[in-house]
Protein backbone atom coordinates (compact mmCIF):
# COMPACT_ATOMS: atom_id res chain seq x y z
CA UNK A 1 0.00 0.00 0.00
CA UNK A 2 1.36 3.12 -0.94
CA UNK A 3 1.82 6.15 1.56
CA UNK A 4 -0.28 9.30 0.98
CA UNK A 5 1.32 10.82 3.99
CA UNK A 6 4.76 11.54 4.63
CA UNK A 7 5.87 11.21 7.87
CA UNK A 8 9.60 13.02 9.59
CA UNK A 9 11.88 10.41 9.97
CA UNK A 10 12.07 8.17 12.90
CA UNK A 11 9.77 6.45 14.56
CA UNK A 12 6.46 8.80 15.52
CA UNK A 13 5.00 6.20 17.53
CA UNK A 14 8.23 7.77 20.22
CA UNK A 15 8.29 11.30 19.35
CA UNK A 16 7.65 13.27 22.59
CA UNK A 17 6.22 16.83 22.55
CA UNK A 18 7.89 19.08 25.18
CA UNK A 19 5.27 21.92 26.38
CA UNK A 20 6.53 24.98 28.41
CA UNK A 21 3.65 26.55 31.63
CA UNK A 22 4.92 29.22 32.72
CA UNK A 23 7.03 31.23 34.24
CA UNK A 24 3.97 33.51 33.15
CA UNK A 25 1.09 31.19 32.62
CA UNK A 26 -2.54 31.49 33.89
CA UNK A 27 -2.40 27.62 35.13
CA UNK A 28 0.70 28.41 37.50
CA UNK A 29 -0.73 30.86 39.72
CA UNK A 30 2.11 32.20 40.02
CA UNK A 31 5.51 33.17 38.55
CA UNK A 32 7.16 29.88 38.26
CA UNK A 33 7.87 27.24 35.10
CA UNK A 34 6.68 23.89 34.08
CA UNK A 35 9.00 22.59 31.54
CA UNK A 36 6.81 18.81 30.75
CA UNK A 37 7.76 16.34 28.55
CA UNK A 38 4.51 14.60 26.85
CA UNK A 39 3.52 11.66 25.07
CA UNK A 40 0.34 12.32 23.27
CA UNK A 41 -1.14 13.55 26.47
CA UNK A 42 0.55 12.22 28.88
CA UNK A 43 3.33 13.23 31.57
CA UNK A 44 6.09 11.17 30.56
CA UNK A 45 8.43 13.67 32.49
CA UNK A 46 8.10 17.75 34.15
CA UNK A 47 11.37 19.76 35.13
CA UNK A 48 10.71 22.28 37.32
CA UNK A 49 12.28 25.93 37.34
CA UNK A 50 11.86 28.13 40.12
CA UNK A 51 13.99 31.65 40.83
CA UNK A 52 12.17 34.11 39.10
CA UNK A 53 11.02 36.07 41.64
CA UNK A 54 13.72 35.78 44.05
CA UNK A 55 14.42 39.00 46.35
CA UNK A 56 17.23 37.72 48.52
CA UNK A 57 15.58 37.86 51.56
CA UNK A 58 18.10 36.07 53.44
CA UNK A 59 20.86 38.43 52.98
CA UNK A 60 18.87 41.52 53.35
CA UNK A 61 17.76 40.05 56.71
CA UNK A 62 21.55 40.28 57.80
CA UNK A 63 21.68 43.64 56.90
CA UNK A 64 18.46 44.69 58.94
CA UNK A 65 16.86 45.12 62.88
CA UNK A 66 14.28 42.69 64.08
CA UNK A 67 11.57 45.06 63.47
CA UNK A 68 12.42 45.57 59.68
CA UNK A 69 12.82 41.75 58.74
CA UNK A 70 8.49 41.53 60.04
CA UNK A 71 8.40 43.42 55.98
CA UNK A 72 10.26 40.61 54.46
CA UNK A 73 8.59 37.84 55.74
CA UNK A 74 5.10 39.30 54.64
CA UNK A 75 6.45 38.46 51.11
CA UNK A 76 6.80 34.61 51.48
CA UNK A 77 3.04 32.97 51.72
CA UNK A 78 1.50 36.75 50.50
CA UNK A 79 -1.93 34.80 50.52
CA UNK A 80 -1.38 34.28 54.87
CA UNK A 81 0.67 36.94 55.34
CA UNK A 82 0.12 36.96 59.00
CA UNK A 83 0.95 33.79 59.85
CA UNK A 84 4.24 34.30 58.68
CA UNK A 85 4.00 37.95 60.28
CA UNK A 86 3.46 36.64 63.72
CA UNK A 87 5.91 33.31 62.99
CA UNK A 88 8.60 35.47 63.02
CA UNK A 89 7.60 37.26 65.92
CA UNK A 90 7.55 34.35 68.09
CA UNK A 91 11.10 33.35 66.59
CA UNK A 92 12.21 36.60 68.13
CA UNK A 93 10.70 36.42 71.48
CA UNK A 94 11.49 32.99 71.76
CA UNK A 95 15.31 34.03 71.25
CA UNK A 96 14.80 37.24 72.97
CA UNK A 97 12.72 34.98 76.50
CA UNK A 98 9.86 37.34 76.19
CA UNK A 99 6.77 36.33 78.09
CA UNK A 100 3.79 37.35 76.20
CA UNK A 101 0.19 37.99 78.12
CA UNK A 102 -2.52 35.29 77.08
CA UNK A 103 -4.40 37.85 75.70
CA UNK A 104 -2.23 38.65 73.21
CA UNK A 105 -1.70 35.01 72.16
CA UNK A 106 -5.57 34.31 71.74
CA UNK A 107 -5.44 37.92 69.29
CA UNK A 108 -2.55 36.11 67.51
CA UNK A 109 -4.74 33.05 67.22
CA UNK A 110 -7.50 34.67 65.77
CA UNK A 111 -5.46 36.52 63.33
CA UNK A 112 -3.43 33.30 62.19
CA UNK A 113 -6.64 31.36 61.83
CA UNK A 114 -8.58 33.89 59.70
CA UNK A 115 -5.09 34.09 58.09
CA UNK A 116 -5.52 30.01 57.24
CA UNK A 117 -8.86 30.20 55.97
CA UNK A 118 -8.16 33.10 53.65
CA UNK A 119 -5.10 31.02 52.22
CA UNK A 120 -7.25 27.57 52.51
CA UNK A 121 -9.93 29.34 50.22
CA UNK A 122 -8.01 30.47 47.74
CA UNK A 123 -5.72 27.30 47.12
CA UNK A 124 -9.80 25.29 47.36
CA UNK A 125 -11.36 27.70 44.95
CA UNK A 126 -8.72 27.70 42.87
CA UNK A 127 -9.00 23.95 42.31
CA UNK A 128 -12.31 24.36 41.46
CA UNK A 129 -11.63 26.90 38.70
CA UNK A 130 -8.89 24.19 37.23
CA UNK A 131 -11.58 22.07 37.37
CA UNK A 132 -14.07 24.06 35.95
CA UNK A 133 -15.94 25.39 38.33
CA UNK A 134 -15.95 28.99 38.70
CA UNK A 135 -18.27 30.72 40.77
CA UNK A 136 -17.04 29.12 43.75
CA UNK A 137 -14.47 31.07 43.38
CA UNK A 138 -16.32 34.20 43.15
CA UNK A 139 -18.41 33.63 45.51
CA UNK A 140 -16.23 32.90 48.53
CA UNK A 141 -13.84 36.07 47.73
CA UNK A 142 -16.52 38.00 49.28
CA UNK A 143 -15.51 36.17 52.61
CA UNK A 144 -11.47 37.05 52.06
CA UNK A 145 -12.45 40.65 51.37
CA UNK A 146 -14.11 40.50 55.04
CA UNK A 147 -11.05 39.05 56.25
CA UNK A 148 -8.74 41.46 54.66
CA UNK A 149 -11.68 44.24 55.89
CA UNK A 150 -10.60 43.07 59.76
CA UNK A 151 -6.62 43.16 58.94
CA UNK A 152 -7.16 46.42 57.86
CA UNK A 153 -8.78 47.61 60.84
CA UNK A 154 -5.95 45.88 62.79
CA UNK A 155 -2.74 47.14 61.63
CA UNK A 156 -3.69 49.50 58.48
CA UNK A 157 -2.64 47.13 55.61
CA UNK A 158 -4.40 44.23 53.54
CA UNK A 159 -1.97 41.96 51.60
CA UNK A 160 1.29 42.41 52.93
CA UNK A 161 0.11 43.11 56.32
CA UNK A 162 3.05 43.82 58.89
CA UNK A 163 0.86 43.06 61.28
CA UNK A 164 1.72 43.29 64.67
CA UNK A 165 5.46 43.91 66.72
CA UNK A 166 8.08 41.96 68.48
CA UNK A 167 6.05 41.41 72.00
CA UNK A 168 2.25 42.16 70.45
CA UNK A 169 -0.11 44.01 68.53
CA UNK A 170 0.91 47.81 67.85
CA UNK A 171 -2.68 48.69 68.96
CA UNK A 172 -5.36 47.07 70.85
CA UNK A 173 -8.19 45.57 68.32
CA UNK A 174 -10.97 47.98 67.63
CA UNK A 175 -14.49 47.55 68.22
CA UNK A 176 -14.97 47.40 64.96
CA UNK A 177 -12.57 44.90 64.13
CA UNK A 178 -14.50 42.58 66.86
CA UNK A 179 -18.19 43.65 64.79
CA UNK A 180 -16.56 42.55 61.57
CA UNK A 181 -15.04 39.37 63.29
CA UNK A 182 -18.95 38.87 64.71
CA UNK A 183 -20.01 39.24 60.94
CA UNK A 184 -17.24 36.93 59.52
CA UNK A 185 -18.32 34.10 62.80
CA UNK A 186 -22.05 34.33 61.25
CA UNK A 187 -22.03 34.39 58.33
CA UNK A 188 -18.92 32.17 57.11
CA UNK A 189 -20.29 29.26 58.06
CA UNK A 190 -23.15 29.59 55.72
CA UNK A 191 -21.18 30.02 52.98
CA UNK A 192 -18.37 27.37 53.24
CA UNK A 193 -21.55 24.90 53.67
CA UNK A 194 -22.46 25.91 50.17
CA UNK A 195 -19.23 26.12 49.00
CA UNK A 196 -18.81 22.20 50.49
CA UNK A 197 -22.15 21.36 48.66
CA UNK A 198 -20.77 22.56 45.57
CA UNK A 199 -17.64 20.50 45.43
CA UNK A 200 -17.61 17.32 47.91
CA UNK A 201 -20.20 15.33 46.87
CA UNK A 202 -19.93 16.30 42.90
CA UNK A 203 -19.72 13.87 40.56
CA UNK A 204 -17.64 15.98 38.09
CA UNK A 205 -15.37 17.20 40.34
CA UNK A 206 -14.51 13.47 42.11
CA UNK A 207 -13.79 12.02 38.92
CA UNK A 208 -11.39 14.86 38.30
CA UNK A 209 -9.54 14.78 41.53
CA UNK A 210 -9.89 11.24 42.71
CA UNK A 211 -6.44 9.50 42.02
CA UNK A 212 -4.84 12.15 41.05
CA UNK A 213 -1.51 13.42 41.76
CA UNK A 214 -0.75 11.06 44.51
CA UNK A 215 1.38 10.31 46.66
CA UNK A 216 1.97 7.98 49.82
CA UNK A 217 2.83 8.89 53.11
CA UNK A 218 6.39 7.57 53.68
CA UNK A 219 7.04 9.16 49.83
CA UNK A 220 5.62 12.10 51.13
CA UNK A 221 7.81 12.79 54.32
CA UNK A 222 10.61 11.47 52.77
CA UNK A 223 10.16 14.74 50.42
CA UNK A 224 9.86 16.74 53.26
CA UNK A 225 5.86 16.91 52.67
CA UNK A 226 4.24 18.95 55.44
CA UNK A 227 0.79 20.59 56.30
CA UNK A 228 -2.22 20.03 54.52
CA UNK A 229 -0.50 18.75 51.93
CA UNK A 230 1.44 15.70 54.59
CA UNK A 231 -1.79 15.39 56.32
CA UNK A 232 -3.78 14.40 53.07
CA UNK A 233 -1.14 11.70 52.83
CA UNK A 234 -2.12 10.09 56.24
CA UNK A 235 0.44 11.43 58.76
CA UNK A 236 -1.19 13.39 61.74
CA UNK A 237 1.92 16.35 61.54
CA UNK A 238 0.58 19.51 62.66
CA UNK A 239 2.98 22.28 64.73
CA UNK A 240 0.66 23.62 66.42
CA UNK A 241 -0.18 20.19 68.01
CA UNK A 242 3.69 18.63 68.07
CA UNK A 243 5.48 22.10 69.26
CA UNK A 244 2.58 24.16 70.45
CA UNK A 245 3.37 27.92 70.16
CA UNK A 246 0.82 31.21 71.04
CA UNK A 247 -1.27 29.07 73.66
CA UNK A 248 -2.77 26.85 71.07
CA UNK A 249 -2.73 23.89 73.62
CA UNK A 250 -5.41 25.89 75.63
CA UNK A 251 -8.11 25.05 73.06
CA UNK A 252 -10.14 22.24 71.45
CA UNK A 253 -9.39 21.31 68.17
CA UNK A 254 -8.74 18.36 65.71
CA UNK A 255 -6.09 17.80 62.86
CA UNK A 256 -8.07 16.22 59.35
CA UNK A 257 -6.07 14.16 58.07
CA UNK A 258 -6.73 12.12 54.80
CA UNK A 259 -5.51 8.52 53.28
CA UNK A 260 -4.19 8.47 49.64
CA UNK A 261 -2.82 12.04 49.68
CA UNK A 262 -4.26 12.95 46.24
CA UNK A 263 -5.98 16.14 45.14
CA UNK A 264 -9.25 15.38 46.26
CA UNK A 265 -7.92 14.59 49.56
CA UNK A 266 -5.91 18.03 49.86
CA UNK A 267 -8.96 19.71 49.25
CA UNK A 268 -10.76 17.83 51.54
CA UNK A 269 -8.26 18.07 54.58
CA UNK A 270 -8.01 21.86 53.55
CA UNK A 271 -11.86 22.39 53.87
CA UNK A 272 -11.85 20.88 57.18
CA UNK A 273 -9.21 22.65 58.54
CA UNK A 274 -11.33 25.90 57.63
CA UNK A 275 -14.29 24.33 59.80
CA UNK A 276 -11.33 23.66 62.43
CA UNK A 277 -9.87 27.23 62.11
CA UNK A 278 -13.47 28.53 62.51
CA UNK A 279 -13.74 26.59 65.86
CA UNK A 280 -10.35 28.19 67.00
CA UNK A 281 -11.58 31.82 65.94
CA UNK A 282 -15.17 31.00 68.00
CA UNK A 283 -13.25 29.84 71.34
CA UNK A 284 -10.29 32.12 71.26
CA UNK A 285 -13.02 35.19 70.47
CA UNK A 286 -15.21 33.72 73.90
CA UNK A 287 -11.32 33.71 75.64
CA UNK A 288 -10.80 37.27 74.52
CA UNK A 289 -14.34 38.61 75.87
CA UNK A 290 -13.44 36.87 79.46
CA UNK A 291 -10.70 38.83 80.19
CA UNK A 292 -11.99 42.23 82.63
CA UNK A 293 -10.54 44.96 84.04
CA UNK A 294 -7.39 46.39 82.99
CA UNK A 295 -6.36 42.57 81.60
CA UNK A 296 -8.83 43.57 78.83
CA UNK A 297 -7.08 46.24 77.61
CA UNK A 298 -4.10 44.14 77.25
CA UNK A 299 -2.40 44.16 73.89
CA UNK A 300 1.38 43.95 73.69
CA UNK A 301 4.27 42.51 76.57
CA UNK A 302 6.29 44.96 78.35
CA UNK A 303 9.66 44.40 76.28
CA UNK A 304 10.52 48.13 75.52
CA UNK A 305 14.08 47.51 74.30
CA UNK A 306 12.42 46.03 71.26
CA UNK A 307 8.76 46.85 71.28
CA UNK A 308 8.05 50.23 69.23
CA UNK A 309 6.27 52.84 71.91
CA UNK A 310 3.43 54.58 70.55
CA UNK A 311 3.77 57.41 68.65
CA UNK A 312 2.09 59.59 71.04
CA UNK A 313 3.96 58.62 73.93
CA UNK A 314 7.04 58.91 71.74
CA UNK A 315 6.26 62.74 71.97
CA UNK A 316 5.18 62.99 75.60
CA UNK A 317 7.16 60.41 77.57
CA UNK A 318 11.12 60.54 78.02
CA UNK A 319 12.07 56.41 78.25
CA UNK A 320 8.98 55.93 75.07
CA UNK A 321 11.49 58.78 73.39
CA UNK A 322 14.94 56.94 74.13
CA UNK A 323 13.02 53.52 73.39
CA UNK A 324 11.98 54.93 70.15
CA UNK A 325 15.61 56.52 69.38
CA UNK A 326 17.10 53.05 70.13
CA UNK A 327 15.19 51.03 68.18
CA UNK A 328 14.96 53.05 64.94
CA UNK A 329 18.90 53.88 65.12
CA UNK A 330 19.19 50.29 65.44
CA UNK A 331 20.96 50.65 68.93
CA UNK A 332 19.08 47.32 70.49
CA UNK A 333 21.03 44.36 70.24
CA UNK A 334 20.42 41.08 70.45
CA UNK A 335 21.17 37.95 72.80
CA UNK A 336 23.80 35.80 71.43
CA UNK A 337 22.11 32.41 70.36
CA UNK A 338 20.97 30.18 67.84
CA UNK A 339 17.45 29.07 67.61
CA UNK A 340 15.18 27.38 64.97
CA UNK A 341 11.83 28.40 65.68
CA UNK A 342 8.21 26.84 63.16
CA UNK A 343 5.13 28.17 63.04
CA UNK A 344 2.27 26.24 61.07
CA UNK A 345 1.76 28.00 58.12
CA UNK A 346 -1.01 27.53 55.70
CA UNK A 347 1.44 25.64 53.94
CA UNK A 348 3.33 23.40 55.85
CA UNK A 349 6.20 23.66 58.77
CA UNK A 350 7.50 27.30 57.89
CA UNK A 351 10.63 27.84 60.39
CA UNK A 352 12.97 30.86 61.00
CA UNK A 353 16.27 29.29 61.81
CA UNK A 354 17.85 32.75 63.10
CA UNK A 355 21.46 32.55 64.46
CA UNK A 356 22.35 35.86 66.48
CA UNK A 357 25.90 36.79 67.53
CA UNK A 358 24.84 39.49 69.43
CA UNK A 359 24.65 42.20 67.02
CA UNK A 360 21.90 44.59 66.18
CA UNK A 361 21.03 42.38 62.92
CA UNK A 362 20.89 38.54 62.76
CA UNK A 363 24.34 36.65 61.43
CA UNK A 364 22.21 33.90 59.62
CA UNK A 365 18.89 33.91 58.85
CA UNK A 366 17.12 31.28 57.30
CA UNK A 367 13.59 30.19 56.22
CA UNK A 368 12.06 27.10 56.12
CA UNK A 369 9.68 27.65 52.99
CA UNK A 370 7.57 24.64 53.12
CA UNK A 371 5.98 25.45 49.51
CA UNK A 372 10.04 25.54 48.23
CA UNK A 373 10.56 21.52 49.58
CA UNK A 374 7.67 19.93 48.48
CA UNK A 375 7.42 21.60 44.73
CA UNK A 376 10.63 19.17 44.22
CA UNK A 377 8.03 16.50 44.54
CA UNK A 378 5.62 17.91 41.59
CA UNK A 379 7.51 15.52 39.13
CA UNK A 380 6.96 11.98 40.80
CA UNK A 381 3.14 13.45 41.34
CA UNK A 382 2.69 13.76 37.79
CA UNK A 383 4.57 11.08 36.14
CA UNK A 384 2.01 9.11 34.03
CA UNK A 385 -1.01 11.14 34.29
CA UNK A 386 -2.63 13.53 31.83
CA UNK A 387 -1.88 17.25 31.09
CA UNK A 388 -4.70 18.91 32.55
CA UNK A 389 -4.52 16.55 35.76
CA UNK A 390 -0.68 18.19 36.32
CA UNK A 391 -2.57 21.17 36.40
CA UNK A 392 -4.81 20.53 38.99
CA UNK A 393 -2.38 18.78 40.79
CA UNK A 394 -0.61 22.19 40.30
CA UNK A 395 -2.80 24.28 41.78
CA UNK A 396 -3.93 21.74 44.62
CA UNK A 397 -0.28 22.00 46.51
CA UNK A 398 -0.90 25.60 46.55
CA UNK A 399 2.14 26.83 45.41
CA UNK A 400 3.49 30.20 45.86
CA UNK A 401 6.09 31.76 43.99
CA UNK A 402 6.96 34.51 46.68
CA UNK A 403 7.60 31.81 49.17
CA UNK A 404 9.23 28.80 46.36
CA UNK A 405 11.51 32.20 45.80
CA UNK A 406 12.07 34.06 48.85
CA UNK B 1 10.25 6.16 78.18
CA UNK B 2 10.53 8.96 76.35
CA UNK B 3 13.34 10.21 74.03
CA UNK B 4 15.10 12.80 75.60
CA UNK B 5 18.57 14.31 74.85
CA UNK B 6 20.33 12.75 77.08
CA UNK B 7 19.47 9.41 75.42
CA UNK B 8 20.23 10.75 72.51
CA UNK B 9 23.88 11.73 73.16
CA UNK B 10 24.45 8.74 75.03
CA UNK B 11 23.26 6.54 71.66
CA UNK B 12 25.52 8.68 69.05
CA UNK B 13 28.61 8.47 71.62
CA UNK B 14 28.36 4.84 72.29
CA UNK B 15 28.62 4.56 68.48
CA UNK B 16 30.93 7.46 67.16
CA UNK B 17 32.67 7.98 70.62
CA UNK B 18 35.12 10.70 70.06
CA UNK B 19 34.00 12.16 66.79
CA UNK B 20 31.53 14.10 67.62
CA UNK B 21 31.84 16.69 69.14
CA UNK B 22 30.83 20.72 70.34
CA UNK B 23 27.93 19.20 72.05
CA UNK B 24 25.76 21.99 73.43
CA UNK B 25 21.63 22.78 73.69
CA UNK B 26 20.63 25.94 73.07
CA UNK B 27 17.64 27.05 73.47
CA UNK B 28 16.40 22.96 74.70
CA UNK B 29 17.60 21.72 70.64
CA UNK B 30 20.67 19.21 70.95
CA UNK B 31 23.22 20.67 68.64
CA UNK B 32 26.32 18.54 67.86
CA UNK B 33 28.89 18.24 65.09
CA UNK B 34 31.27 15.80 63.43
CA UNK B 35 33.71 16.00 60.85
CA UNK B 36 32.32 16.62 57.61
CA UNK B 37 33.39 12.94 56.23
CA UNK B 38 31.36 11.15 58.82
CA UNK B 39 28.23 13.37 57.44
CA UNK B 40 26.20 10.51 55.69
CA UNK B 41 27.55 7.62 58.29
CA UNK B 42 26.00 9.69 61.34
CA UNK B 43 22.63 10.59 59.15
CA UNK B 44 22.08 7.13 58.17
CA UNK B 45 22.69 5.94 61.75
CA UNK B 46 20.04 8.41 62.92
CA UNK B 47 17.30 7.33 60.19
CA UNK B 48 18.40 3.60 61.01
CA UNK B 49 18.47 2.83 64.86
CA UNK B 50 15.28 2.11 66.04
CA UNK B 51 15.15 3.82 69.01
CA UNK B 52 16.34 6.98 67.48
CA UNK B 53 14.40 7.34 64.00
CA UNK B 54 15.30 10.44 62.88
CA UNK B 55 13.35 10.19 59.91
CA UNK B 56 12.37 13.51 58.52
CA UNK B 57 14.91 15.91 57.16
CA UNK B 58 13.34 19.62 58.79
CA UNK B 59 15.98 21.77 57.44
CA UNK B 60 19.24 22.07 55.38
CA UNK B 61 20.92 24.99 55.11
CA UNK B 62 24.30 26.78 55.65
CA UNK B 63 26.73 29.18 57.42
CA UNK B 64 29.33 31.11 56.76
CA UNK B 65 31.88 31.94 59.33
CA UNK B 66 34.82 34.15 57.97
CA UNK B 67 36.61 34.12 60.96
CA UNK B 68 36.59 30.00 61.50
CA UNK B 69 39.91 30.02 59.07
CA UNK B 70 39.92 25.98 57.57
CA UNK B 71 36.51 25.23 58.94
CA UNK B 72 34.38 28.11 57.15
CA UNK B 73 31.38 26.82 55.73
CA UNK B 74 28.98 25.02 58.58
CA UNK B 75 26.74 22.87 56.72
CA UNK B 76 23.63 22.65 59.26
CA UNK B 77 20.83 19.80 59.42
CA UNK B 78 18.18 20.15 61.30
CA UNK B 79 16.40 16.26 61.79
CA UNK B 80 12.97 15.95 63.35
CA UNK B 81 12.17 12.17 65.12
CA UNK B 82 8.20 12.28 64.59
CA UNK B 83 7.60 9.38 66.74
CA UNK B 84 8.54 10.29 70.03
CA UNK B 85 8.60 14.10 68.73
CA UNK B 86 12.03 15.57 69.22
CA UNK B 87 14.33 17.83 67.16
CA UNK B 88 18.37 17.91 66.82
CA UNK B 89 20.81 19.86 65.19
CA UNK B 90 24.07 18.58 63.23
CA UNK B 91 26.23 20.45 61.83
CA UNK B 92 29.61 20.13 59.65
CA UNK B 93 32.39 22.62 59.03
CA UNK B 94 34.15 22.42 55.65
CA UNK B 95 37.13 25.12 54.17
CA UNK B 96 35.76 27.23 51.93
CA UNK B 97 38.54 26.55 49.68
CA UNK B 98 37.39 23.12 49.42
CA UNK B 99 33.99 22.83 50.23
CA UNK B 100 33.28 19.45 49.52
CA UNK B 101 30.24 17.61 51.62
CA UNK B 102 28.65 14.13 50.91
CA UNK B 103 25.12 14.68 49.69
CA UNK B 104 22.29 13.05 51.66
CA UNK B 105 19.76 13.59 48.74
CA UNK B 106 19.72 9.39 48.64
CA UNK B 107 18.87 9.02 52.30
CA UNK B 108 16.35 11.86 52.06
CA UNK B 109 14.40 13.25 49.33
CA UNK B 110 14.16 16.84 50.39
CA UNK B 111 17.83 17.18 50.43
CA UNK B 112 17.70 17.15 46.69
CA UNK B 113 16.52 21.19 45.94
CA UNK B 114 18.25 22.36 50.00
CA UNK B 115 21.27 21.21 48.60
CA UNK B 116 20.86 22.91 45.73
CA UNK B 117 19.83 25.67 47.22
CA UNK B 118 22.98 26.03 49.72
CA UNK B 119 25.38 25.27 46.34
CA UNK B 120 23.77 28.21 44.98
CA UNK B 121 24.07 30.56 48.02
CA UNK B 122 27.54 29.24 49.40
CA UNK B 123 29.38 27.03 46.81
CA UNK B 124 29.22 23.79 49.29
CA UNK B 125 30.04 21.43 46.72
CA UNK B 126 27.46 18.66 47.63
CA UNK B 127 29.40 15.06 46.20
CA UNK B 128 26.79 12.66 44.46
CA UNK B 129 24.31 15.05 44.08
CA UNK B 130 22.04 14.03 41.25
CA UNK B 131 21.40 17.38 39.58
CA UNK B 132 23.63 20.03 41.23
CA UNK B 133 22.74 23.27 39.86
CA UNK B 134 21.86 26.83 40.51
CA UNK B 135 18.34 26.76 41.47
CA UNK B 136 17.25 30.22 42.38
CA UNK B 137 20.14 32.48 41.08
CA UNK B 138 20.76 32.81 37.49
CA UNK B 139 23.30 30.17 35.91
CA UNK B 140 25.89 32.15 34.63
CA UNK B 141 26.67 33.86 37.92
CA UNK B 142 30.21 33.14 38.86
CA UNK B 143 30.45 33.95 42.87
CA UNK B 144 28.04 32.47 45.65
CA UNK B 145 26.00 35.47 46.87
CA UNK B 146 25.50 34.67 50.45
CA UNK B 147 29.21 34.57 51.57
CA UNK B 148 29.92 37.03 54.09
CA UNK B 149 32.29 39.08 51.59
CA UNK B 150 29.69 39.92 49.17
CA UNK B 151 28.25 43.13 50.58
CA UNK B 152 24.91 44.65 49.78
CA UNK B 153 24.69 47.04 46.75
CA UNK B 154 25.53 50.23 47.39
CA UNK B 155 22.24 52.06 47.81
CA UNK B 156 24.41 55.23 46.11
CA UNK B 157 25.70 53.72 43.48
CA UNK B 158 24.79 56.16 40.05
CA UNK B 159 26.00 53.62 37.44
CA UNK B 160 22.10 52.40 36.99
CA UNK B 161 19.70 53.70 34.54
CA UNK B 162 17.33 54.89 36.80
CA UNK B 163 14.48 54.79 34.31
CA UNK B 164 15.07 50.78 34.25
CA UNK B 165 15.12 50.78 37.92
CA UNK B 166 12.73 53.36 39.37
CA UNK B 167 14.70 55.31 41.16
Amino acid sequence: MSQHISLPEGNIEKQTSTINIGPTHPATHGVFQNIVELDGETVVSAEQTVGYIHRAFEKIAEHKPLYQITTLTDRLNYCSSPINNMGWHIACERLLGVKIPKRVDYLRIIIMELARISDHLICNSIVGVDSGAYSGFLYVMQYRELIYEIYEEICGSRLTTNIGRVGGFERNFTSVAFEKLEKFIKEWPVVLKEFDQLFVRNRIFMDRTIGVGPISAERALNYGFTGPNLRAAGVDYDVRIHAPYSSYDDFEFTIPVGTTGDCYDRFLVRDGEMWQSLELIKQAYQKVQEFKGTEAEVFHAEVPEYYLPDKKDVYTKMEALIYHFKIVMGESKMPKGEIYSSVEGANGELGFYLISDGSRTPYRLHFRRPSFIYYQAYSELTKGGLLSDAIITMSSLNLIAGELDA
Amino acid sequence: MALTNEIIREKITEKFGEQTTEWEEPYGMLTFSSEKNLNLKVLQFLYDEPSLQFRFLTDLCAVHYPEKKGSELAVVYHLHNLVDNIRIRYKVFTDVNKPDVFSASALYQAANWMERETYDFFGVNFIGHPNLKRILNVDDMEYFPMRKEFPLEDQKRIDKDDEMFGR
